[in-house]
């Protein structure tokens, strides 16, 4: 009888398995949340102590010509490594389901994924190197002209965007993969009993069932791909004239490089509302694809 | 893995008849290999290309950007990248003749990375057990607080946490770079969490009733029956923070304290523009890559089983 009473009140126990885990997420999380917000509407810039100026930061980022062109290349940089990886990783997805059941094939797909992001972007960046790189190598042997892969204005988005879909794409196909594997084997036997080609047995058994899978994964993509950071940072610093300079980039570059911080978390606040609203849409359009499902 | 490679033709061929979600047709499979064949190739080619380059003469190089096989076959950039070349030495093969030391930004990332991983997933584990186990009023409020945590932006969080970090006077030590992750993250916790609830309840109640305490239970009977999980789990977590980039550049900026990928950075930006030291830059890479390399070889089957499971939920 004891025991049935403790085990329905486990607070004092609970709080203390809790205790670090709770200093981490009030130290490292909560406060800094709440700071961050309070340094948007101050002029901190981390020599003087931080003066209250109400939303100045918010209109001065509203008239800022650089803010507006950092966040038209950002969408440019989801748009083209979402839907690029998207599209890619569920055609990988789709053949690892239909032709192999090899651990060894999943692992080598999810390698790049694995390796830190400075690693892949450095690779591609001498893979793809104007004057001594591979690619551009090979362009010239064909006889075509050379490419300034991350050295044009037009190139430098797209180049980084798909260095990343190469990082990635492993690592959502396999996201897709478990999905796929999900699906009841029958639904495959009747189709085959239909004799239904490869395409059809794709667009009217595969795609449908996998829907609330893909629909997860895309939240999960477009929410990362927003923060793209590293790859920019150690190859374009933003450049040529501001064609990389994503949203993260720019945050760091004001706040660390011409130590404005309060400004620089107003940006940052920015930023989380927008991932907040794309999260939250989201999220409706996933249980609305579910819902589909179940009829 | 040996015996298993030399037997898996006749593998593949007796589960496609098992398994109906497999293609039959002779021409839907040569077509479908192939293209895994395609997709193979392109995954590693870079990873060879970086290989391939890092022990290649830096100068040679240029004249020959198409060979497959290293130019000059030379360990000059590993050593030149760890330190062990002399400034003529690497100037001879190409080389900046500055002096780096990847050999000493290797220690301190395993230093950063363990440290962690070790702290993280211990304190993740016992909050894990509070939130699964232990019976609480208010405990999936207190668990979807944390939670919330995850939709923070990284960059959010950085600008203050630089602030504090450099209040407490921790700016270029690897304490400083670690202590911010090594309380808790949420995903540990809820990671950790959906395992904890898959354990037979029956077991705990019988070690509460021989009065066992919660810190026994919790050390000598749960942390056990996850083990595989907290190893899995502590894997993920050493490879994402080995890789992390952004945090690591503001906050280890000496000798002592820059970790691996923020020296890669800092070697690539101080490459001079005409003449890059491409073959140094990727010893560097490689040196960089390869404890991830060796803890896919060991533990690929775990880490391909938990991106897998993550997916489904």
């Amino acid at each position: 009888m004891a025991t049935k009473v403790g085990r329905d009140n486990q607070i004092v126990p609970a709080m203390l398995f809790l205790i670090p885990a709770s200093i981490g997420f009030l130290a490292f999380f909560v406060w800094p949340t709440f700071r961050g917000i309070y340094l948007s509407f101050t002029d901190d810039n981390l020599l003087s102590d931080p003066t209250f100026i109400g939303f100045q930061n918010y209109i001065d980022i509203f008239n800022d010509a650089v803010f507006w062109r950092s966040m038209a290349v950002t969408f440019q940089y989801v748009f083209i490594n979402v839907g690029v990886q998207t599209v890619v990783a569920l055609a990988l997805a789709v053949l690892m389901h239909r032709f192999t059941r090899s651990m060894v094939v999943r692992g080598i797909v999810v390698l790049p994924y694995l390796i830190a992001n400075v690693i892949v972007a450095l690779v591609w960046f001498w893979l793809a190197d104007y004057s001594l790189g591979l690619i551009n190598a090979v362009i010239e042997t064909i006889g075509l002209d050379k490419i300034g892969f991350f050295g044009s204005e037009a190139w430098a988005m797209p180049t980084i965007a798909l260095v990343n879909v190469w990082r990635h794409v492993g690592y959502t196909a396999l996201l897709l993969f478990a999905g796929l594997q999900a699906i009841p084997r029958d639904v495959y036997e009747a189709a085959e009993v239909d004799g239904a080609g490869e395409f059809r047995v794709f667009r009217s058994v595969t795609l449908p069932l996998l829907r609330p899978v893909l629909a997860f994964v895309l939240v999960v993509t477009i929410v990362g791909s927003f923060q793209i950071f590293d790859t920019i940072a150690v190859t374009t610093g933003g450049g040529p004239v501001d064609a990389t300079r994503a949203i993260n980039f720019y945050i760091f570059e004001r706040a660390f490089e011409r130590f404005d911080f309060g400004y620089a978390s107003a940006l940052a606040v920015i930023l989380m509302i927008l991932l907040a609203i794309i999260a939250i849409v989201q999220n409706r359009l996933l249980r609305a694809n579910e819902s589909d499902m179940e009829r | 893995m040996s015996s298993t490679t030399t037997k898996r033709p006749k593998k593949v061929r007796s589960s496609t008849a098992e398994d109906p979600a497999m293609a039959k047709s002779p021409v839907s499979k040569f077509f479908g290999r192939l293209a895994l064949a395609i997709v193979i190739i392109i995954t590693l080619f870079p990873i060879y290309w970086m290989v391939r380059t890092a022990f290649s003469d830096n100068r040679a190089m240029f004249g020959e950007p198409l060979s497959l096989l290293p130019v000059d076959f030379t360990l000059g950039p590993i050593k030149r990248v760890l330190g062990l070349a002399t400034s003529a030495e690497s100037i001879a093969e190409g080389g900046s003749g500055a002096s780096i030391n990847f050999g000493q930004y290797m220690v301190n990332s395993i230093i950063a990375a363990t440290l962690i991983t070790v702290f993280q997933v211990a304190f993740s584990a016992m909050a894990a057990y509070s939130f699964a186990i232990l019976k609480w009023k208010g405990r999936d409020a207190v668990f979807n607080l944390f939670l919330i945590a995850l939709m923070v932006p990284i960059i959010f969080t950085i600008l203050p946490n630089f602030i504090l970090i450099k209040d407490l006077g921790l700016l270029n030590t690897i304490l400083g770079i670690a202590l911010p992750a090594m309380f808790m993250t949420p995903f540990a916790i809820f990671f950790l969490r959906q395992f904890f609830f898959g354990i037979n309840l029956s077991i705990i109640e019988a070690a509460v009733i021989d009065g066992a305490s919660q810190w026994r239970i919790f050390s000598k009977i749960v942390i056990p029956l996850v083990w595989p999980q907290i190893i899995t789990l502590a894997l993920l977590q050493f490879i994402f923070y080995w890789n992390d980039y952004l945090w690591p550049l503001l906050v280890g900026t000496t000798d002592e304290s820059k970790l691996l990928t923020v020296g890669l950075g800092i070697f690539r930006s101080q490459t001079p523009a005409g003449n890059p030291d491409w073959a140094g830059l990727m010893a560097g890479a490689l040196i960089a890559a390869i404890p991830i390399f060796i803890l896919i070889l060991i533990f690929g089957r775990q880490i391909v089983g938990s991106i897998q499971s993550s997916g489904v939920k």
